[in-house]
């Protein structure tokens, strides 16, 4: 439930409760401990690497908006950064890594492997990426923030990215002590950029020069409901690394041989997948204009139903996409803060629609993972169909970064300045727009 | 094949089946006594073989043809005709399950008669298998011998007591099911894509190895029929190779309809404990075991090139099949290879193009060439799963810049009445022209709708003159017409807009 009248809030403020109640999320939800940061707020979550990464990445952005103070986010930042630093890696059981890359879920105490789950690639990237913006942004002389530097830049550079690629031209995936590289199909464009710019920018062991360019041989140029787009199903496959890197004016050779760019795809995948819900072909409860947005993210679980005389199979969590599927009715509400920046028109009036429509889903301007309206009232479900509990760490750090680069461009700043970015996407091919201008120098925020 | 325990009976099943066999191979055949060297003698009669032998004969050959089975080859007997007859009665089945979505009352108690399936689905195989029977082969000229084939020489072939000679051969002997090495398979019993259509049946817990177009098609075909399916694949998606919408779709779909989809999932073992068969999956190094009655299985097809005495002949193999060049010529310049036992696509209709491109080279001296074939495929399940030509994959590793117009079927009229509105139509164009370079199609005729753009690149035309073929409407192809309008559109730059607006300004004067 709202606690405020959200309709008669400007855009600015609608936007500062969103991003604020979404950044309360870390506050919650670390151990301060070890700095760990739970993947869920449901009870007995493990920790997410991706989700301490997103952390990391929003604690700068609390101390700018005054929501944390400077040194007590230091403080968490210095946790994380200390836990991964003295964390036991190795190819053995009982570890929280392998090579400089960690495993996906870990537990919030010891910190130590969970679940079974693989060793991650593109998770660790999101990781490093939160140390990085942590490193840029902590320029202060005090110890702390000598520390958070030092360590952010040294777990950086001790990833082995070159050992992730395997013996292939593009980077693993996952990686599990008994099998080996996992062996997921990862063709075609999704979130694996800012892996990819991180592996080839490391100094010490970089992912091959090739790696990049192997991987957008499987990029795909379409032309769908009239949009030329890179296709990627799943919003969020528009969303992450962009989080990190302004893709805006930058090209690399596949975006000059199309004569646009990332940030641009990002917008026009956000208008497909509007478009794609103005069409609605299964006819899911709520699709249209202002309720769009197809991303991972919780669902309502296996299991098949008639609705409306149509059978539909509905899935627990899973990569929804746009408009190849699949799609079960399941919205992701926070793909809006987080394609804020490519189409804020869009997105704004689909956050006013989501608070008019459906209030019962936003817990105090906090989003939920997915909701579900066409099971309304259908099953054990409610009035508002099912709507995912609790909230997850990944889409509460997309929501406040994307916000904070949409108000300020905080991050996107920091990260221009950063020579391992810089370095990773001059390598990767990209020129033109900020790379063709010389790096800051690191900009001093207080 | 495997002679283990499983629930199918021994072919042939029914009297469908000895009246197939009548015709096919009939009993107390005699062989024709060899009068002079023949211009063609052709090695098998699956489509291939007949393909070769009906048109050399009909221009005036002297042909022979040798079968050691029944006429008609995999295709007929154990192939398409016979899995998509069964498909037919799968998708009536969905469709009864689904009365209530196309208007209808879904059948109170819908029970499914496997049987009554399995007698369609032989009595449709003989009824096709007619055109091809004996009789009228030899109606058409042709010396039909059966028996085994054995090269004896570089010109010469035995066949049962007869000794052929011939001034040009082809080998058109086919492929049989090859089978994954998994440890206790055999002893545990299983059926390949060939004898399954022996069962009489269905098998209540199901297995099926393989997610390729055959692995696919039987789940879906055999989860339809009412039985609890496992699908098993050791790759990340179905169907390797093909676009990874189009198999995103497919395990959709599949899952829709109850079949459970493994994916990233290897069978490491199998074992047999009473009527049960217990496989162990292991995915990422964790294995799980399910118990099921019925293992199917065939991960792709091994060359029928065992006994040929092709060494007699100086006809070079490998374990993929006989060794051809781009004339479909053997290392032996006299011989000639087509279909399955050469080709790395084994498909009825490549076989059969690749036969009349051995007649005109063979015969006539041609020179036409296999790399030269527009050759497109389509997997049966539903949606259908059809593509010709390039992915932009290949295109991309080839160095040509691709753009893909895609029209979703739930924007063509026609499917959306038709209630068959998954899928899409993707045809690849070279960027910046409108040169088609391939196509993929997901919908539920999609076999039918790709021969539009499988015609329009054999006949050079490009995407741009494709939006000016007129459609009857309401058609389902109309979406490959779409995509034309879809790239006509993007042709409408900003100048040619502003030079039409100009134009029809100065027009309204």
């Amino acid at each position: 439930m709202l606690r405020a009248d959200p309709a008669a809030l400007a855009d600015d403020e609608l936007l500062d409760r969103y991003q604020r109640a979404a950044f309360g999320y870390f506050l919650e939800n670390v151990n301060p401990d070890n700095g760990l940061v739970a993947d869920t707020s449901r009870p007995n979550s493990p920790c997410s690497i991706a989700v301490v990464g997103f952390a990391l990445s929003c604690y700068p952005i609390g101390v700018e908006r005054g929501w944390i103070a400077r040194d007590a986010a230091a403080r968490l930042t210095l946790a994380a950064l200390r836990f991964f630093q003295t964390s036991t890696q190795g190819s053995g059981q009982d570890v929280t890594g392998h090579k400089g890359f960690y495993y996906h879920f870990l537990d919030m105490r010891t910190g130590l492997r969970v679940w079974r789950c693989e060793l991650s690639m593109v998770d660790t990237a999101l990781l490093i990426a939160g140390m990085l913006v942590a490193g840029a942004y902590f320029s202060g002389d005090n110890d702390d923030e000598a520390e958070i530097r030092q360590l952010a830049e040294a777990l950086y550079r001790r990833v082995d990215w070159r050992w992730a690629q395997g013996s292939s031209p593009t980077l693993r995936q996952g990686w599990k002590a008994r099998s080996g590289f996992l062996h997921y199909g990862w063709e075609g464009y999704n979130e694996a950029t800012i892996l990819y710019v991180l592996s080839m920018a490391s100094p010490d062991r970089p992912s091959s020069d090739g790696s990049y360019e192997a991987w957008t041989a499987t990029y795909q140029w379409e032309n769908i409901y009239g949009h030329d787009v890179l296709y990627g199903g799943p919003l969020f496959m528009h969303q992450f690394s962009h989080a990190w890197i302004d893709f805006a004016g930058i090209r690399d050779a596949f975006m000059r041989e199309k004569n646009s760019d990332y940030f641009e795809n990002s917008r026009r995948s956000t208008h497909l997948h509007r478009d794609y819900a103005r069409h609605n072909p299964y006819g899911f409860d709520g699709y249209g204009e202002n309720l769009w947005g197809l991303s991972a993210g919780d669902g309502p679980g296996g299991f098949r139903a008639s609705v409306e005389r149509r059978r539909h199979r509905f899935s627990g969590y899973a990569a929804r996409g746009a408009p190849f599927g699949p799609d079960d009715g399941t919205i992701a509400p926070w793909s809006y803060p987080a394609s804020l920046p490519f189409a804020p028109d869009i997105c704004l009036a689909a956050l006013r629609h989501l608070v008019d429509r459906y209030p019962d889903v936003i817990d105090n301007f906090r989003l939920p993972s997915g909701f579900n309206p066409t099971l309304a009232n259908r099953r054990k479900f409610g009035r508002n169909g099912w709507v995912s509990e609790g909230h997850f760490g990944l889409d509460q750090g997309i929501a406040v970064m994307m916000i904070e680069n949409h108000r300020s461009g905080l991050i996107w700043e920091l990260m221009r300045s950063n020579p391992h970015i810089r370095r990773g996407l001059g390598k990767a091919g990209f020129t033109g727009g900020w790379l063709s201008r010389p790096a800051t120098g690191g900009r001093d925020v207080r | 094949m495997s002679g283990e325990p499983t629930r199918a009976a021994a072919f042939p099943v029914d009297r469908n089946d000895v009246e197939l066999i009548r015709g096919a191979h009939p009993p107390h055949w005699k062989n024709p006594i060899p009068n002079g060297p023949y211009n063609l003698v052709v090695i098998g009669a699956g489509p291939a073989g007949l393909t070769a032998a009906r048109d050399a004969a009909s221009l005036g050959a002297k042909v022979a043809l040798i079968e050691r089975g029944l006429i008609g080859g995999a295709c007929v007997n154990a192939g398409s005709i016979p899995s998509k007859s069964i498909i037919r009665t799968a998708r009536l089945y969905a469709d009864m399950r689904d009365a209530e979505s196309f208007g209808g009352d879904p059948p109170d108690h819908l029970r499914v008669d496997f049987q009554r399936a399995m007698t369609r689905m032989r009595q449709i195989r003989q009824r096709i298998s007619r055109a091809d029977s004996a009789a009228s082969l030899v109606s058409e000229g042709i010396d039909l011998y059966f028996g085994e084939a054995r090269f004896a020489g570089r010109d010469t072939v035995t066949v049962a007591d007869s000794t052929l000679h011939f001034k040009k051969a082809l080998i058109a002997t086919g492929a049989h099911p090859a089978f994954p090495a998994i440890p206790g398979l055999v002893e545990a019993g299983y059926l390949s894509n060939e004898t399954m259509f022996d069962l009489t049946q269905c098998p209540p817990r199901l297995l099926v190895i393989g997610g390729g177009p055959l692995g696919c098609e039987t789940a879906q075909a055999f989860c339809l029929l009412g039985a609890k399916v496992i699908l098993a694949q050791s790759d990340p998606m179905f169907l390797p190779g093909e676009e990874r919408d189009a198999a995103q779709i497919l395990s959709d779909a599949l899952a829709r309809e109850g079949v459970e989809v493994c994916l990233n999932t290897e069978v490491v073992a199998v074992r047999r404990e009473g009527a049960n068969k217990f496989a162990d999956l292991m995915r990422d190094g964790d294995t799980t075991t399910i118990s099921v009655d019925e293992i199917i299985t065939g991960v792709g097809r091994s060359p029928n090139i065992a006994g040929l005495d092709l060494e007699e002949a100086g006809v070079a193999y490998d374990a993929s099949g006989i060794e051809v060049d781009d004339y479909l010529r053997t290392s032996n310049p006299h011989i000639y290879a087509a279909g399955d036992v050469c080709l790395e696509y084994k498909f009825t209709h490549t076989a059969e193009a690749t036969a009349r491109i051995v007649v005109r080279n063979a015969l006539f001296r041609g020179r036409e060439k296999l790399s030269e074939l527009v050759v497109p495929w389509c997997t049966y399940t539903d949606p259908e799963i059809a593509h010709v030509g390039l992915y932009p994959l290949e295109a991309r590793g080839n160095g040509i810049p691709v753009k893909t117009y895609t029209v979703l079927m739930h924007d063509v009229a026609r499917a959306v009445m038709d209630g068959e509105e998954e899928g899409f139509v993707k045809i690849h164009v070279r960027e910046g022209s409108d040169r088609i370079l391939g196509a993929t199609v997901v919908a539920s005729h999609a076999g039918e709708m790709i021969n539009t753009v499988t015609l329009a690149i054999r006949s050079g035309m490009g995407l741009h003159a494709l939006a000016d073929v007129i459609h009857p409407f309401p058609t389902q192809t109309q979406g490959i017409k779409m995509a034309g309008d879809a790239y006509r559109r993007t042709r409408f730059t900003s100048l040619r807009r502003r030079l039409a607006a100009r134009w029809l300004a100065w027009s309204r004067r």
